[in-house]
């Protein structure tokens, strides 16, 4: 049972909440990856807010509960803002991100102890690997909850990420939900442009997976198939959802380029971009 | 000098084996990966009595690093096996960002270390890795140095929460440490007390040192013979009570000169007691293919180029 079980409307508030720390945390310091921040905020907020069984009382362990690993590590300031958000740690301590001495690492880190974290991650290819290994240990410890794991689309270019995908499914890692953020977008260009990645939903069923699509950006379609993913968990194969979502989603000129991918806003994009996002009136 | 008997002589990645079997028995925590070379690695044991627990990777070596990190967070204490070139250079960023930049509580168990690998040739003969895992910070790095040692040291290793490098090899070697012997992580152990020069060995030159130390005794030379099973963290409280004594230094390993054993105590002497050093080890190339025999020969990985060095080592005192 999720601890907070937000309804849509609740979800789209916080959802603008997080974009706006978002781009203050990363204009604060002048760096750090808005892009695919913005891009996968309706995700991090349902996951925290309304599918997984989780606990804001951090263990390391994460025994009985849900886990969720993020593989692409550049886009910290989302997860940092939402883990915050769920009570995880104070939101006040989002102004130290990227600064010297803070919890908060450009990339995530568990040696500065912040609370929801459990592994660090930021060079691509390894989070799934990890969390295929995560969810094993759960069959061994006869625990029946599921581990979640989000990669960047660019991040498939990535030779480990297709060792982990024959392993998932040889191994009947049934507990393990795995979603790629399809913004095909990366830092040098659009994603087809750079590597292609052709039919990536051919690809991950031909290893075995389970897939499914959906809309990352749009609640309506986003809950539903997150639903449909939990459902599908615990019948012999691991599932892979395919979120098309759009890079800088929610602010109309980062929206849909690789240019916003690890640049931060200026003074007056801030104020801009913060003006299409309807504040709760809560910032930190 | 005193004497070594021994009956019989063994591999040490048996010794890995035969602990890791152990362990399946005593500790329910403990799974084992390994990537396509579970009979080289000597863990069919494990994995025949407990299937369960063990996990078959396939030849992917990063994936079992990273799936090793995981299992961590359920609590569990993975022991990865693959020969020492696929578990440190093939993977030294899973193991840096996974691993050890992320306080896992991952065994890396690595077999077939150095040119004794024998005939595979220099792309399996890492000579590189025990520096590149010393290098990494919250790493433990052991290389014990016969069968009995590793069993040992496999064991241990379990009961203490971090990550770690096991280095093992190939062939067999004479089994004369203790089989009952605990093993300390970080304690250096003295082999044989003596006055007149420091011989500071690990692993397969070990015993290399102990046939140095009976050809050195019959010159007249009186040899402190000291085991450096774990390389980090370094024994510097021993390392710099035998040297304070014998005021000169031999290192001996099957491992490059550069970042190796050697390298270690270079450190420590220069920062605490700065005092002649010789370094048996490999100087900067590659291995090839060989026996293990002909290959120690022609590397000077043996009692020879102690001896040698020993020699040199004190003519400069």
């Amino acid at each position: 049972m999720n601890p907070f079980n937000k309804d849509t409307e609740e979800l789209k508030t916080i959802a603008a909440q997080v974009r706006r720390d978002i781009l203050r945390m990363v204009h604060a310091v002048n760096s750090g990856h808005p892009g695919g921040s913005l891009g996968c905020t309706e995700l991090l907020v349902s996951l925290y807010f309304k599918i997984m069984d989780h606990n804001p009382d951090f263990k390391m362990e994460g025994r009985n509960e849900d886990l969720f690993f993020l593989s692409n590590g550049h886009i910290s300031p989302v997860w940092y803002s939402v883990l915050a958000r769920a009570g995880y740690f104070d939101v006040k301590e989002l102004a130290t991100f990227r600064k010297l001495d803070s919890r908060l690492q450009g990339h995530p880190a568990t040696e500065e102890g912040l609370p929801g974290i459990r592994i660090a991650s930021g060079s691509l290819g390894q989070g799934l690997s990890v969390a295929t290994g995560a969810a094993q240990a759960k069959k061994l410890n006869n625990d029946d909850k599921l581990v979640y794991v989000l990669m960047g689309d660019g991040e498939l270019d990535e030779g480990q990420v297709w060792e982990a995908a024959m392993y998932a499914p040889h191994h009947k890692v049934d507990n393990l939900i795995a979603i790629v953020d399809r913004n095909g977008q990366q830092i040098d260009g659009p994603t087809d442009a750079i590597m292609y990645l052709g039919n990536l939903h051919a690809k991950w069923e031909s290893f075995g997976w389970k897939v499914l699509e959906t809309n990352g950006n749009d609640f309506n379609d986003l809950l539903p198939t997150l639903e449909e993913a939990k459902s599908l968990t615990s019948q012999g194969k691991p599932i892979m959802i395919l979120m098309n979502t759009i890079m800088g989603y929610g602010v109309d000129f980062m929206m849909g380029s690789h240019k916003w991918h690890g640049v931060a806003p200026n003074d007056a994009q801030l104020q801009e971009a913060l003006l299409q996002l309807k504040a709760a009136n809560d910032d930190y | 000098m005193k004497d070594f008997p021994y009956t019989e002589s063994k591999d040490t990645r048996s010794g890995f084996g035969a602990g890791l079997h152990e362990l399946g028995k005593t500790n329910p925590n403990v799974v084992a990966l390994c990537a396509d070379l579970t009979g080289s690695l000597k863990m069919d044991a494990f994995k025949k009595d407990f299937p369960e627990r063990f996990f078959q990777v396939g030849i992917a070596e990063a994936n079992m690093i990273g799936l090793a990190a995981g299992m961590t967070i359920g609590g569990k204490i993975p022991f990865t096996g693959t020969f020492a070139n696929f578990s440190t250079g093939r993977v030294y960023d899973q193991i840096r960002q996974s691993v050890a930049y992320s306080g896992k509580n991952v065994k890396i168990c690595a077999s077939h270390a150095g040119v004794t690998l024998g005939e595979d040739g220099a792309t399996h003969q890492i000579l590189e890795d025990l520096g590149m895992m010393k290098m990494l910070p919250h790493m433990t790095v052991i290389n014990p140095c016969d069968f009995n040692q590793t069993k040992a040291a496999t064991i241990a290793i379990a009961e203490y929460e971090g990550p770690v490098y096991l280095r093992f090899g190939r062939p067999v070697v004479p089994n004369f440490t203790p089989a009952d012997q605990k093993f300390e992580i970080g304690k250096a152990w003295v082999l044989n007390e003596g006055k007149d020069v420091s011989i500071f060995a690990t692993g397969h030159l070990v015993w290399k040192a102990v046939l140095a130390g009976k050809i050195l005794a019959e010159r007249g030379i009186d040899a402190e013979i000291i085991n450096i099973h774990t390389i980090k963290p370094l024994d510097e409280e021993a390392i710099l009570a035998s040297v304070a004594k014998t005021r000169c230094v031999v290192s001996a390993e099957e491992h490059q000169l550069n970042g190796g054993l050697g390298d270690s105590i270079a450190q420590l002497l220069a920062r605490k007691m700065p005092l002649p050093l010789e370094m048996v080890g490999v100087n900067d190339s590659f291995g090839e293919s060989g026996t293990p025999e002909q290959l120690m020969e022609k590397y000077r990985l043996n009692e020879g180029a102690i001896v040698e060095a020993v020699q040199k080592v004190m003519a400069r005192k």
